[in-house]
């Protein structure tokens, strides 16, 4: 399949790979001081991929003690130790970590250039990111301090005030949780403006903006995003500890604090959040599904145009996870409208995806396959954010497990089924091995229907009646067989996933050859070896059009006679 | 080959369409029961701001379910005509970069839905939110607690934990209940599906909401905004009664606490030992506030929030350990012997 004979003049080097011949620890050392891009895209990956196997088994717990009312599986202390653990682990140390894994490995080269335009910035961002991560998760084992045994936050990952506050949360578990996400935090900034820095200044020859691969441009798009998101998030949590420790009274209700200031803060980092998590894995998608059709992406100016829409509106947006905490009527109503218009340019991103598969010849492999389901799901969780916009509905269906159904669909149906479909399509380019496909339709099937299994159900048992956060709940409510299927598709998942991480290890192993471009695709990563070499291309490639390796292999018919 | 694929797809579409089918009319046959029930669901609206809310969501799942059919539909249909074929030949298909008029079809229809949605959104918000309160409104004043409601009824002198008692609203006797929020502590929601949206108890920051339910019964709902460790059991229960019964419960809850010579026992380990530094019961020494009013305890359904129905063996295990109950819960275990328990089991069921 794949055609080694369509270099870029220069770009493959073909010199043989050295067999290194490190010891182990220098091999170590070489991971810890690295400062390649492409390694610490691995070391974001891999860490990304460890905390979704930890997070996952907290949803498994989770779901076990739902699954029968009156169990007896977690304490409630425990049990809202592990939803907060839970929620903090996915957004910041799996969904962060994976997405700037992404754009460590590939912006560089997508955009045919050496490295990043900061690497020891690069470097210093992944460290300061693996040690939040490890700083929470210490606190399992130091979260009382000298009030005895350890104690994750339990204050769930929103971490509204007052409880948050020394009276309602003594020892040190709510520390850990704002002091992890503070130093985290930093690393996230330190890799977003690594990401702007380098799509604005590293670019090849040819490369306009309006030539970069839809991935490229999602990814600077995320990193603008993430700029302004994080500070507010990390302002709030400095005010926290000053509140906690200086005798501050920014969130502290008894002293006259502001519980309402504190939403505020976290949703105005909050909300624009899901969008720094989706518009990576609409990058995914945008690189993904052309090629499995065969067919440019549709509408490429429209599709940048509303990843700065959605980007822009986004941060008007938060309040809507507010409607029930007494705002007026004229406030509710504006959120309601700011809402409702992210539904635009989404619903342009979803006919586009669909244009471009309309008249292809769609290979099924599994990169393609978690698209697919991805496109699916996106349409509902678009659908069902509609319903949630909906002010008057949202007093209903806010904080019960709609909401949870709502946003697993965005952050598990669309994000987390892209991640997988972008580690089965690149997984190649980086290891120089394929996955195995076979474990990947299984993976995929099982993934799928534990997925509608679960998160479907869910969006019943809201309407329901049934809360978030409750540890347990009342036998007479019927909710009962609702609760145990939503718990049986966690299990499918967490089966699905185990498959995903076998393979995983056995391909690196065992896995079949993969050659420089083994999906027969247009962008630049595809031209030079797999794994590339340190220094990616031999010589700066010059490109001409949105898709240089469709130039080459099409000289008759070449993309730059089209674009505008 | 070809051929057997396909069966095998057939087979499994039937295989998964029939459970989906069960599973999603269970599914509606819980949620559309009507009436007061256990399940509060949203459904089953038994209150204006409920049904208001209910008339809004069939219109907006309409709309909803009108774009996933077509869109969806699409999605479904390129899928499946453009697939790859054995026969396919290696060309590569015709490659469309865009289409301006297309694009801007999808872009202007949208936009067109937006604003039918957002009028409708509107009217209902200002309906609900900014209903004028009339003269004959009861007012009653909900302050969460770390796992517990108190309920104040400052016209009538009332304060009872809980269970919140309220009259039926009909459409010739209008009688709504107004309920003012506040929190004592952290961030509570009052939410009953079948009666109104939620609304948040926040500390400093009092809120308002409003029910008129129109059948007489028992409406479940919980606290829904997440307050600690035992935020699960922090259950609600309003009792919808007809005028008749409204008003008795009313010249009940009016009375001081029962004082009944035979529990005298009871009553004296109630006012020597600490409970009185939480708890309230009018009529004696105990004025504490952090607890719920006991003054008409024996009135009540449930004990602990809901977490427990009020009998004489549940308020026993109760206050010899509330952990039994709910792991969590702020009361202590007071440690009191067998016999001091059982007395004070036999005072607090005299408290009607």
């Amino acid at each position: 399949m794949a055609d080694q004979t369509l270099p870029i003049a220069g770009t493959v080097d073909v010199t043989p790979p050295r067999r290194s011949t490190a010891m182990l620890l220098e091999w170590l050392h070489g991971w810890v001081v690295t400062v390649d891009h492409k390694r610490l895209g691995i070391l974001y990956l891999v860490y990304g991929i460890f905390f979704l196997l930890v997070a996952g088994a907290e949803a498994i717990a989770i779901r076990i003690q739902l699954a029968w009312p009156g169990m007896h599986f977690l304490s409630p202390e425990l049990y809202n130790e592990m939803f907060t653990m839970h929620g903090t682990t996915m957004v910041f140390l799996v969904g962060m970590t994976i997405i700037f894994g992404f754009a460590n490995y590939l912006v560089p080269l997508m955009i045919g250039a050496r490295d990043m335009a900061f690497p020891r910035l690069n470097a210093f961002s992944f460290w300061m990111t693996a040690f939040g991560g490890l700083l929470i998760y210490y606190s399992f084992i130091g979260g009382f301090g000298l009030y005895g045994m350890g104690a994750a936050p339990d204050v769930g990952w929103w971490a509204y005030a007052p409880l948050t506050a020394k009276a309602f949360s003594p020892g040190h578990a709510t520390d850990y949780w704002a002091l992890a996400l503070i130093v985290a935090g930093f690393g996230t900034l330190g890799t977003a403006i690594n990401v702007i820095a380098t799509t604005l200044s590293m670019r090849c020859r040819g490369m306009t903006l309006l030539r970069m691969p839809l991935f490229v441009w999602l990814m600077l798009v995320t990193s603008g995003l993430t700029l302004i998101t994080i500070t507010p998030l990390t302002a709030a949590q400095i005010m926290l500890v000053i509140d906690r420790y200086l005798g501050g009274h920014f969130f502290d209700t008894q002293a006259g604090g502001s519980a309402v200031v504190w939403m505020h803060f976290f949703w105005i980092f909050g909300h624009p959040e899901v969008y720094v998590l989706v518009m990576p894995a609409f990058g995914i998608a945008s690189e993904i599904i052309p090629v499995f059709s065969r067919k440019a992406i549709f509408g490429y100016p429209a599709m940048v145009a509303a990843s700065v829409g959605i980007a822009f509106v986004s941060l008007g947006v938060w309040a809507h996870h507010m409607f029930t905490v007494g705002m007026t009527s004229v406030g509710n109503a504006f959120f309601v409208l700011s809402t409702m218009l992210v539904g635009i340019p989404t619903g342009i991103k979803i006919f586009n995806w669909v244009a471009t598969i309309w008249g292809g010849k769609i290979r099924f492999a599994t990169p393609m396959l978690f698209c697919l389901g991805f496109l699916f799901q996106f349409l509902i969780a678009g659908l069902t954010g509609i319903m949630l916009s909906v002010a008057p509905w949202n007093w209903q269906l806010h904080n019960s497990y709609f909401v949870i159904a709502h946003f697993h669909y965005v952050l598990v149906g669309a994000i987390v089924f892209n991640v997988f479909a972008g580690i089965y399509y690149w997984y190649p380019k980086v290891t120089g091995r394929m996955l195995s496909e076979t474990l990947g339709k299984w993976h995929f099937w099982l993934f799928f229907i534990g997925f509608h299994v679960t998160f479907d159900t869910m969006h019943f048992v809201g309407f329901l009646g049934m809360p978030r956060s409750i540890y347990t709940y009342e036998p007479d409510r019927g909710w009962n067989h609702l609760n145990f299927i939503i718990s049986m598709g966690g299990m499918i998942q967490a089966i699905a996933v185990l498959i995903f991480a076998w393979n995983l290890v056995h391909s690196y192993l065992k896995g079949k050859k993969a050659g420089n471009d083994p999906w027969d695709a247009w962008t630049l990563e595809w031209a030079v070896p797999s794994p590339p070499p340190v220094y990616n291309f031999a010589a700066d490639p010059v490109v001409h059009s949105r898709r240089p390796l469709w130039d080459l292999k099409h000289p008759e018919d070449p993309d730059w006679k089209y674009e505008a | 080959m070809k051929l057997r694929k396909r069966e095998h797809g057939a087979k499994a579409i039937r295989v998964i369409s029939l459970p989906a089918l069960c599973f999603f009319a269970m599914a509606a046959r819980a949620a559309w029961a009507d009436g007061p029930e256990a399940t509060p669901s949203i459904f089953a609206p038994a209150s204006t701001p409920a049904s208001n809310i209910l008339d809004l969501s069939w219109f907006v799942l309409a709309i909803t379910g009108g774009i996933f059919v077509s869109v969806g539909g699409l999605l479904a249909y390129a899928v499946i005509r453009y697939r790859a074929r054995a026969t396919d030949d290696d060309s590569e298909p015709p490659q469309i970069y865009g289409s301006t008029q297309v694009e801007l079809a999808w872009t202007v229809i949208p936009i067109l839905i937006v604003v039918v949605l957002f009028l409708t959104t509107a009217r209902i918000i200002f309906a609900i939110q900014d209903a004028p309160k009339p003269q004959v409104a009861l007012d009653v004043t909900v302050v969460g607690h770390q796992y517990w409601w108190e309920f104040r009824y400052p016209k009538l002198g009332i304060v009872t934990a809980n269970e919140l008692h309220v009259p039926v609203s009909t459409r010739l006797e209008p009688k709504p209940t107004f309920l003012h929020l506040l929190s004592a502590d952290v961030d509570h929601s009052f939410w009953v599906p079948q009666l109104a949206g939620k609304t948040d108890l926040i500390p400093n920051h009092p809120n308002d909401t409003w029910i008129d339910p129109y059948h007489t019964g028992v409406y479940v709902g919980q606290c829904a905004q997440f307050c600690g460790v035992e935020h699960a059991k922090m259950l609600l229960r309003v009792y919808v009664d007809t005028p008749e019964e409204f008003d008795a419960w009313v010249k009940q809850q009016q009375r001081p606490g029962e004082q009944d010579a035979s529990v005298a026992a009871g009553r004296h380990v109630f006012e020597t030992e600490a409970c009185t530094n939480c708890h309230r019961i009018t009529g004696t020494a105990a004025a504490g506030t952090f607890g719920p009013d006991l003054t008409h305890l024996a009135s009540r359904t449930t004990i602990a929030s809901g977490a427990a129905r009020n009998t004489a063996e549940n308020l026993h295990a109760w206050i010899e350990d509330p952990d039994h109950f709910k792991p969590g819960a702020l009361m202590p275990a007071m440690q009191l012997n067998e016999e001091q328990i059982n007395e004070l089991v036999a005072y607090l069921n005299t408290l009607h």
